[in-house]
């Protein structure tokens, strides 16, 4: 153990995942959560790994991407063929492996031509890409078309998935507070300026990218041992949205409030989950209003931070 | 005397409209330059050619380092400023919601050695290298008296302190050369003083090549020691502030024609 990780700040945080653990398996193992809302919670974890990529993406690097369903969709088929073929965690880290390998090629073809120009070019491009990796898989023999992959092994555990979402939000958080992420940052705020200040912002946009979309691709691994069954109508456009909608709804450049928005679209989901013809209106309003009365999001920028919080008893104390 | 930039029949067009024609100027190591001419003159248009925000249409601009001869037209703006050429702009463009301290620190970039994968797992070089930047983004603001506005975002500042940040920003790229667009524009006689005497202190201090477009004539002709004179798209004088005040292009230019 270096020094550097042993500070308060950190250890703060390792204390609130651990709490936050213990606390959802107990109660999923008392019942308190059942088995309906265990199946939401688990949804809420792959949600939050979506979002916080996605935020990276759109938040901090300031490139609206429409696709991320489409990286989703890449990881889980890598994942639900594989452990077809090999029904155990090695055939699933297989899959995620393989599912990076691939979204991460796919990542850079979609983003190395489109990333070079300024602009909405991403947004359209990535449209198109998710669009076309759900044709594809619907049309292809190893994915088994439209009625999708059936009887996939159960292998995403509560843990799994949680150490999954906390290694998710750790390099997402890593990578803002880093010189790379300032550089994503600076390319947000002002792509020109940043430019003059000698960053390769072609560079930087499709790292912030890359990284998005093997999260996703993560995300879409743990999805697809999740549920017994995917399908390629899972992954349309619609998905990407939802993701969209958690990330505009927190607020863009916050991890925090991608996490807590998260939370709050999957209890949202549940409690409107007998009208889910209007779940899209309601949606569309929500994400009106907030254009309208809080354009950067519930939260804004703000971030949950330890260190923020300790500096500020210090100050207070000296 | 070493020359340091060399530009020789540098053209833009626009269209049919030719923004800076032919135009050629020396410059050498340690000079502080001024770079006037009325609205319109092309001045902003030039600076963009030079640190490549623009593509020259033709013409040739050759950056003199350690008797290296390197032809920087047409190279992506990025790339020259790892040459050693930071400019500020004339409309200010910091990175507004980002904090005084970050703003440096983004122009350090350069300078950090660590990729992205030691920042994810958090190397040791991380942490090393992320001291040296924060040591070195504060003693520069210190230097440029922003010190204790540093946790600020750059947004909150008054425009003069803005206008501070954006020369101390481009001062953490460590440049030989330095280009500011307007620096003194919409500052009181006070805040231009101080300015004038940040200028002198950073052009000692760091060796620095100074090339300036301003319209306050005061400050120009005090603190330039040549003066190049920019008209619809053309170099017409170039010159000494004397020789400059004195020519009869140049009061054509500002003044208009006798009838």
């Amino acid at each position: 153990m270096r020094k550097e990780l042993l500070n308060k700040a950190n250890l703060a945080w390792l204390l609130l995942s651990i709490v936050s653990f213990v606390v959802l398996s107990i109660l999923m193992k008392v019942g308190i959560i059942g088995s309906y809302y265990s199946i939401t919670l688990y949804n809420i974890f792959i949600n939050i790994i979506l979002a916080v990529s996605l935020n990276l993406v759109i938040g901090v690097c300031g490139q609206f991407s429409l696709g991320h369903a489409g990286f989703m969709c890449i990881g889980a088929y890598c994942a639900g063929i594989m452990v077809k073929m090999m029904p155990n965690m090695t055939g699933l880290a297989i899959g995620v492996l393989i599912g990076f390998a691939l979204s991460t090629i796919v990542a850079l073809i979609v983003s190395i031509p489109t990333l070079r120009l300024k602009g909405d070019y991403l947004a359209i491009a990535t449209l198109g890409f998710a669009e076309i990796v759900r044709i594809l898989v619907q049309n292809m023999e190893i994915t088994n078309g439209a009625a999708g992959l059936n009887g996939i092994p159960k292998l995403t555990t509560f843990p799994l998935l949680f150490v999954c979402a906390v290694i998710a939000i750790l390099v997402v958080c890593n990578f803002t507070h880093s010189a790379p992420g300032r550089a994503c940052l600076s390319i947000r705020e002002d792509e020109i300026a940043s430019e003059a200040m000698g960053i390769n912002t072609t560079k930087y946009k499709v790292i912030a990218f890359v990284i998005g979309a093997l999260l996703a691709s993560l995300a879409g691994a743990l999805f697809a041992c999740n549920f017994y069954v995917i399908k390629p109508d899972q992954f349309t456009f619609n998905k990407s949205i939802d993701i969209l909608v958690m990330v505009v709804f927190g607020g863009m450049g916050s991890m925090t409030s991608s996490v807590l928005a998260a939370v709050a679209i999957g209890i949202i989901n549940v409690v409107l989950a007998n009208f889910s013809e209007i779940r899209m209106i309601i949606y569309g309003l929500a994400l009106v209003g907030i254009m309208i009365f809080k354009p950067t999001g519930i939260l804004g920028t703000k971030e949950l931070s330890f260190k923020k919080l300790f500096d500020k008893r210090k100050e207070k104390s000296a | 005397m070493k020359t340091i930039l060399n530009v020789k029949n540098l053209t833009k067009n626009f269209g049919g409209l030719c923004a800076v024609s032919n135009v050629s100027m020396t410059i050498n190591e340690g000079e502080l330059i001024g770079l006037i001419g009325p609205n319109g003159a092309g001045k902003t248009t030039l600076f963009n050619l030079l640190t490549g925000v623009y593509e020259p249409s033709s013409g040739l601009i050759e950056l003199i380092d350690q008797n290296k001869s390197i032809q920087i037209g047409g190279l992506k703006p990025y790339k020259i400023t790892n040459l050693g050429v930071a400019r500020t702009f004339q409309n200010i463009r910091l990175f507004k919601s980002m904090t005084v301290l970050e703003n440096v620190k983004v122009a350090m970039h350069k300078n950090i050695r660590y990729g992205t994968l030691a920042a994810i797992l958090r190397l040791p070089t991380y942490y090393k290298e992320e001291k040296w930047v924060e040591e070195k983004a504060e003693e520069l603001l210190k230097e440029v008296g922003l010190y204790s506005l540093r946790n600020e975002l750059a947004t909150n500042l008054p425009y003069g302190k803005q206008r501070r940040l954006e020369i101390a920003r481009a001062l953490a790229i460590q440049p030989k050369i330095l280009y500011l667009d307007e620096p003194a524009a919409g500052m009181n006689p006070q805040e231009t003083k101080e300015l004038t005497e940040l200028i002198d202190h950073i052009r000692e201090k760091y060796k620095l090549t100074v090339i300036l477009i301003e319209h306050d004539m005061s400050l120009v002709m005090k603190i330039c020691e040549r003066i190049y004179v920019l008209n619809y798209g053309k170099m017409i004088a170039n010159g000494t502030p004397e020789e400059i005040k004195q020519n009869e292009f140049v009061v054509k230019a500002y003044l208009g024609e006798e009838i």
